[in-house]
């Protein structure tokens, strides 16, 4: 189920141009001439716009395709790029002995003590909003987490025998983590990867929201919604709260779901995440 | 116990004083144009205007220099002035420090006490109908970032029932305890609820795989075979070794704490911490920022203790050394 979502969603954000052109509004496309009332408020839900207009009279449909594509693009590679971060950092802490990892370890712990998105939203207003630096600021701070626990890990695979084999083979450092270690912790890392999406794209979300994300007018489903805070106007307009909304809440329930099966299937001591 | 409170106490102070570092750090990057933030746009012309201020200020000595200076008047209690509003620093949020604590610790006790609860009751009753129910809320909680709760709840509680003439929920707004406890109440409920949900879920979660773990352990068996009631071997022999983790797990929460009053104040518009460093990090106001960002840390750093002596109190097992 959570599969069918997730590939749908992958689909409408890569064919994102076509669609729009099939719909017949582009995604920053102001139509002041059937998109808003005649008080200049947005128009609902009908044949012109599908899922109604936003108080731009821009189509709220073409712009939450488009705003898949940012939720995507950006909560995944932040993921991918937090959790390699991590592997690295966590790896080398867990098994280079205790001097690399008393070092390491207190970096971990700075950046988790960290308010992170206070720092996020001083960083991000310093040097300018853009789509790259907040994959960054989302990985930085998701990545520590996902360290601690390679770390202690390693710590444990390191104590194994076939390390200490690999090591009377005259194994260097290098070798046995890449060549004995890091397959051992494919399995803990591929959940990780799948529930730090869904937390990267609501990182995503919020830091539109505050205005710090996704520069507008390009459509993401933050800013969406905070266009839909302004002024109230949800108030009088809710498909224009509704949609965004609904889409964020599908998209993170899916990859969580999706996450649970990945951990259950590839690990089946640990508990799982929500019982069936 | 007391030689770990001290190391505890130094590694604390070396986080702290790296996060200063950092915040100091991202300013010398990119710094702010404090002539014209404090000057304005007509006085900012007059060179000799801005060489004055720059000096009284200390910003034209080098960035080390500068932050020696600053780490001295820290220590002395003296956190600066705003660049945007003239005002100590202390005061800004000496007066929105109570909003967000208000907001925080309310939020907090509704998700640790709701949450553990029921995730202890679903545990004892493993897949009846009360568990289901407890698992499909804490899979929605889960994906329900705060700010979409904040604005659905906004949209019905408030402006739905506002519509059919009933105002039980404020909009927004904070009123001081000290004033009217009861409208302080009221104006807090929305926000506690948003900001609580989605760590409750969590939690769910946490309390009910503990509890199930723990209560097939023989102890329990034992306090069940000398004859004592279901109510008392659940919460007091089972609770108190599955709180471990969740203790673990708040000491965490803790950091994420800010960030989501950030977020919730911006929904309700309450004048706390969050909506301060929003506002003086759009502003650039920078003596504000780092004050704030410092007294997380801390914040942070002190939860972090307290909950490792809580382990040991918990869990007589572990020693602290």
């Amino acid at each position: 189920m959570c599969g069918v979502f997730i590939l749908f969603l992958v689909l409408v954000a890569v064919f994102a141009d076509p669609l729009s052109h099939l719909i017949g509004w582009g995604p920053t496309q102001q139509d002041r001439a059937t998109g808003t009332t005649a008080d200049g408020l947005p128009v609902g839900p009908g044949r012109i716009h599908l899922l109604g207009a936003d108080q731009l009279g821009r189509d709220v449909l073409v712009r939450l395709i488009y705003g898949a594509r940012v939720s995507l693009v950006v909560g995944v590679s932040a993921a991918v790029a937090a959790v390699l971060i991590g592997v690295i950092i966590g790896l080398c802490a867990g098994f280079l002995g205790p001097a690399v990892d008393s070092v390491l370890a207190r970096l971990m712990d700075v950046v988790l003590a960290f308010p992170f998105l206070l720092f996020a939203i001083a960083l991000v207003t310093v040097v300018g909003p853009s789509e790259p630096l907040e994959i960054a600021v989302i990985a930085f701070f998701s990545w520590a987490a996902v360290g601690r626990i390679v770390r202690g890990q390693t710590l444990a695979i390191r104590e194994r025998e076939y390390v200490e084999a690999a090591r009377s083979l005259g194994a260097g450092n290098l070798r046995i983590m890449v060549v004995d270690v890091l397959p051992n912790l494919i399995a803990p890392v591929l959940v990780y990867v799948t529930l730090l999406i869904p937390i990267s794209i609501v990182f995503e979300a919020t830091l539109s929201f505050l205005g710090v994300g996704i520069i507008p007018p390009t459509p993401s489903w933050g800013n969406m919604l905070d266009d839909a805070q302004q002024g109230g106007l949800y108030q009088v307009a809710w498909w224009f709260l509704t949609f965004p909304a609904a889409a964020l809440v599908l998209t993170t329930l899916a990859f969580n779901l999706l996450g649970d099966s990945v951990r259950d299937a590839l690990d089946p001591r640990t508990e799982r995440l929500f019982a069936k | 116990m007391l030689r770990f409170l001290i190391r505890r106490t130094l590694t604390g102070l070396l986080v702290i004083w790296l996060i200063s570092v950092v915040v100091f750090a991202i300013f010398f990057i990119a710094p702010p144009n404090v002539a014209f933030l404090l000057l304005g746009k007509f006085q900012a012309s007059n060179q000799q205007l801005v060489e004055q201020v720059t000096a009284q200020l200390g910003l034209n000595k080098p960035i080390p220099v500068q932050y020696w200076d600053f780490l001295v008047r820290l220590l002395h209690g003296n956190l600066g002035y705003s660049y945007y509003s003239h005002e100590a620093v202390t005061t800004l949020i000496g007066r929105a420090l109570p909003v967000t604590a208000s907001l925080a610790i309310g939020a907090a006790v509704i998700w640790v006490v709701s949450g553990v609860l029921i995730g202890v009751l679903s545990a004892t009753h493993p897949r009846s109908i009360r568990d289901r129910l407890a698992t499909l809320f804490a899979l929605t909680g889960l994906s329900f970032p705060t700010f979409v709760l904040g604005l659905i709840l906004l949209f019905f509680l408030f402006y739905k029932l506002h519509l059919a003439g009933i105002d039980w929920f404020p909009g927004s707004g904070y009123i001081p305890l000290t004033q009217d406890p009861w409208q302080w109440f009221l104006h807090l409920i929305l926000p506690w609820v948003t900001l609580a949900v989605a760590s409750m879920a969590v939690y769910v979660r946490l309390a009910r795989g503990q509890m199930l773990e723990v209560l097939g352990d023989d102890y329990i068996r034992t306090a069940r075979a000398k004859g004592l009631s279901e109510t008392r071997v659940t919460f007091r022999h089972a609770l108190r070794a599955a709180l471990v983790p969740i203790v673990t797990q708040f000491g965490i929460d803790v950091a994420t704490l800010l960030g989501g009053a950030i977020v919730t104040e911006q929904v309700f518009g309450l004048n706390g911490l969050g909506a301060l460093s929003v506002s003086s990090v759009v502003n650039q106001d920078e003596p504000v920022i780092i004050a704030i960002v410092l007294l997380a840390a801390v914040f942070v750093v002190v939860a972090n203790i307290l909950v490792d002596i809580l382990y040991a109190v918990l869990d007589p097992r572990v020693r602290l050394e």
